[in-house]
């Protein structure tokens, strides 16, 4: 164990499905008693909270609950807390958390993030949904050109792909037919039917070359992982898994102006804070709001060439549970539900500790990224990219260093589960309504 | 596209790019000092932070960079589809517009082609839009 690192320790995950009556809030503290049972800790042992993006005032679905409201609700005694839009993604709060550990501030620390769309949607009195007569910011440069969604910008940067590196349709298909073929083993996944690639190709385009099947759709969930300090662990029951890197690197804070999405940036940055390499990696886990976004992950992590994310992923082989790399053994957010960053590192958590059940990849994984949004980090940050590894000196004595698991990637993502009670269905609403990636 | 647009709001630091149409111009932002352009506007260039930045005329042609074909109906009376594109404007090296490319089947558009901007008046906006040079 170093005492100077931080590790994830308890995970947990509240019912996910869609237009559940459940209060945005209960969903949360369901979370937060899982992963403080997995952990052995109680609510008085956590001093600090982080979340992504805060409560989301002007549109209450996308963010209901703050860091001010969970700390006081909860009667948490908070030494350190976050709770903020402005990081480089989802997973920032959990690289935030890290450094509070590593710094002294805070021993535990519970990060979340709730998302409560689908819920909000279904009751616009009492979740509004965002009106604007005008737009400024980053969203004058777009919207009044109609485009109005994350899915025509990053539509525009697959499209690169589409004609410069000859992405095709069926190479992208691969995220979305593993992600349906691993939800079909999550039993918390939202999406729990089979998809093909007849009716993938024969789907309603969104935004050349995205079609529905790229979209994720709006999904009512929490999702929580506490953040521990190294010198705190001896207080923790479950298997701490180090958090070996971390990055979320922007060089352009806007959609149109930036070359390339900021995961290239931040996926090379990750492997200059860490010995490891991506030969070394067991799996990933790996943004997918948009399917194309995985695509780019590949390769801005440095597992094929840039150009070659398309070609890696064809047939699919390479990239299912059993393959070579598996590829967001959770159903990712195409599978699992839009959890919205948070689902990609709870699954990195959930397969170095070898608790994947049907879904857990063969042999002991110690490597595992996981990655949070890829684009631009424009209405939402950039990426953070992470790596962690399981730490087993507690649970066995080993002759190696006991790191397995995980190194997290983070940019964007969420994993979620899917309750039986709250069925999905093909017309229920997909992320490709307006505004917000 | 039937439905109106959704317009920008208009401050100090944008006012002269929305309302350049008027005058028949695409107008950007340039710093004085090092010649950088700079976009979005911001009384600062971000390349040597000189903040004598002024607008200046460019040609208002252009490459397509990328685009997307927008076949989702994101609002009532939206007619589609419609191009999005992503335009690098000449003259104005490291800037790009995102726009619609207007005048021509959305069949017609490709990565490369040359593409001369056309305003569309809202008001005292003036959005540039984009059509192929022929």
């Amino acid at each position: 164990m170093r005492a100077a690192d931080a590790y994830i320790t308890g995970i947990g995950q509240s019912e996910v499905g869609v237009r559940l009556q459940r209060s945005p809030l209960l969903l949360t503290v369901d979370a937060i008693k899982e992963a403080l049972t997995e952990a052995g800790l109680a609510i008085a042992q956590i001093d600090g909270v982080s979340t992504y993006p805060g409560r989301s005032a002007a549109y209450l679905g996308f963010s209901p609950i703050g860091a001010d409201e969970l700390i006081d609700a909860l009667g948490i005694r908070a030494r350190w807390h976050l709770g903020s839009l402005e990081m480089s993604s989802q997973l920032g709060a959990v690289a935030a958390a890290a450094m509070a550990v590593r710094t002294g501030q805070a021993r535990h620390v519970v990060c979340y993030r709730t998302v409560y769309e689908a819920a909000a949607m279904s009751r616009p009195e009492e979740y509004p949904p965002l009106r604007r007569d005008r737009v400024d910011g980053y969203s004058q440069w777009l919207t009044p050109f109609n485009a109005f969604s994350a899915a025509n910008w990053t539509a525009q940067y697959a499209m690169r792909h589409v004609k410069r590196y000859g992405l095709t349709r069926e190479q992208l298909a691969q995220i979305a037919l593993t992600d349906r073929v691993n939800a079909l083993l999550n039993p918390r996944a939202l999406v729990r039917e089979p998809l093909t690639m007849e009716q993938y190709l024969c789907a309603r385009m969104i935004s050349t070359p995205l079609c529905l099947y790229d979209c994720d759709r709006y999904t009512d969930a929490s999702t929580v992982l506490i953040v521990s300090a190294g010198s705190a662990i001896d207080e923790v029951q479950c298997v701490p898994i180090r958090i070996a890197a971390m990055a979320g690197t922007v060089e352009r804070h806007s959609w149109d102006q930036a070359e390339w999405m900021a995961c290239y940036a931040t996926g090379a940055d990750l492997w200059k804070s860490t010995d490891y390499k991506p030969s070394d990696v067991d799996t990933v886990q790996l943004y997918d709001g948009f399917s194309f976004q995985a695509i780019a992950w590949l390769e801005a992590l440095g597992f094929c060439a840039v150009g070659e994310g398309g070609r890696y992923v064809e047939g699919g082989r390479r990239i299912a549970l059993d393959g070579e790399l598996p590829l967001n053994t959770f159903g990712g957010q195409l599978g699992a539900g839009r959890l919205h960053g948070f689902g990609f590192a709870h699954e990195a958590v959930v397969q170095l500790r070898g608790l994947g059940g049907k879904r857990q990849i063969a042999g002991d994984p110690k490597i595992a990224p996981a990655a949070g949004r890829s684009r631009p980090p424009c209405c939402s940050r950039g990426i953070d990219a992470g790596a962690a590894e399981p730490d087993r000196s507690q649970e066995r004595a080993r002759t190696r260093p006991q790191w397995h698991h995980g190194d997290r990637l983070g940019c964007a993502g969420t994993a979620a589960r899917a309750s039986p009670a709250s069925p999905v269905s093909e017309s229920d609403p997909f992320h490709v309504t307006r505004d917000h990636a | 596209m039937s439905a109106p647009r959704v317009l920008p709001r208009l401050d100090s630091e944008n006012r002269f790019f929305w309302t350049s149409g008027a005058e028949g111009h695409l107008r950007l932002l340039r710093c004085q000092e090092c010649l950088t352009f700079i976009h979005p506007p911001r009384p600062v260039c971000r390349h040597c932070l000189s903040d004598k930045v002024a607008p200046e005329i460019v040609a208002g042609t252009g490459t397509i960079d990328t685009y997307t074909v927008n076949y989702q109906q994101w609002q009532p009376g939206l007619e589609v589809p419609y191009v999005i594109a992503r335009v690098a404007i000449d003259g104005a090296p490291g800037v790009f517009l995102t726009t619609n490319i207007v005048g021509c089947a959305v069949e017609a558009v490709e990565i490369g082609d040359r593409v001369r901007v056309r305003f569309e008046q809202q008001g005292e906006i003036y959005l540039p839009l984009f059509e192929k040079i022929a």
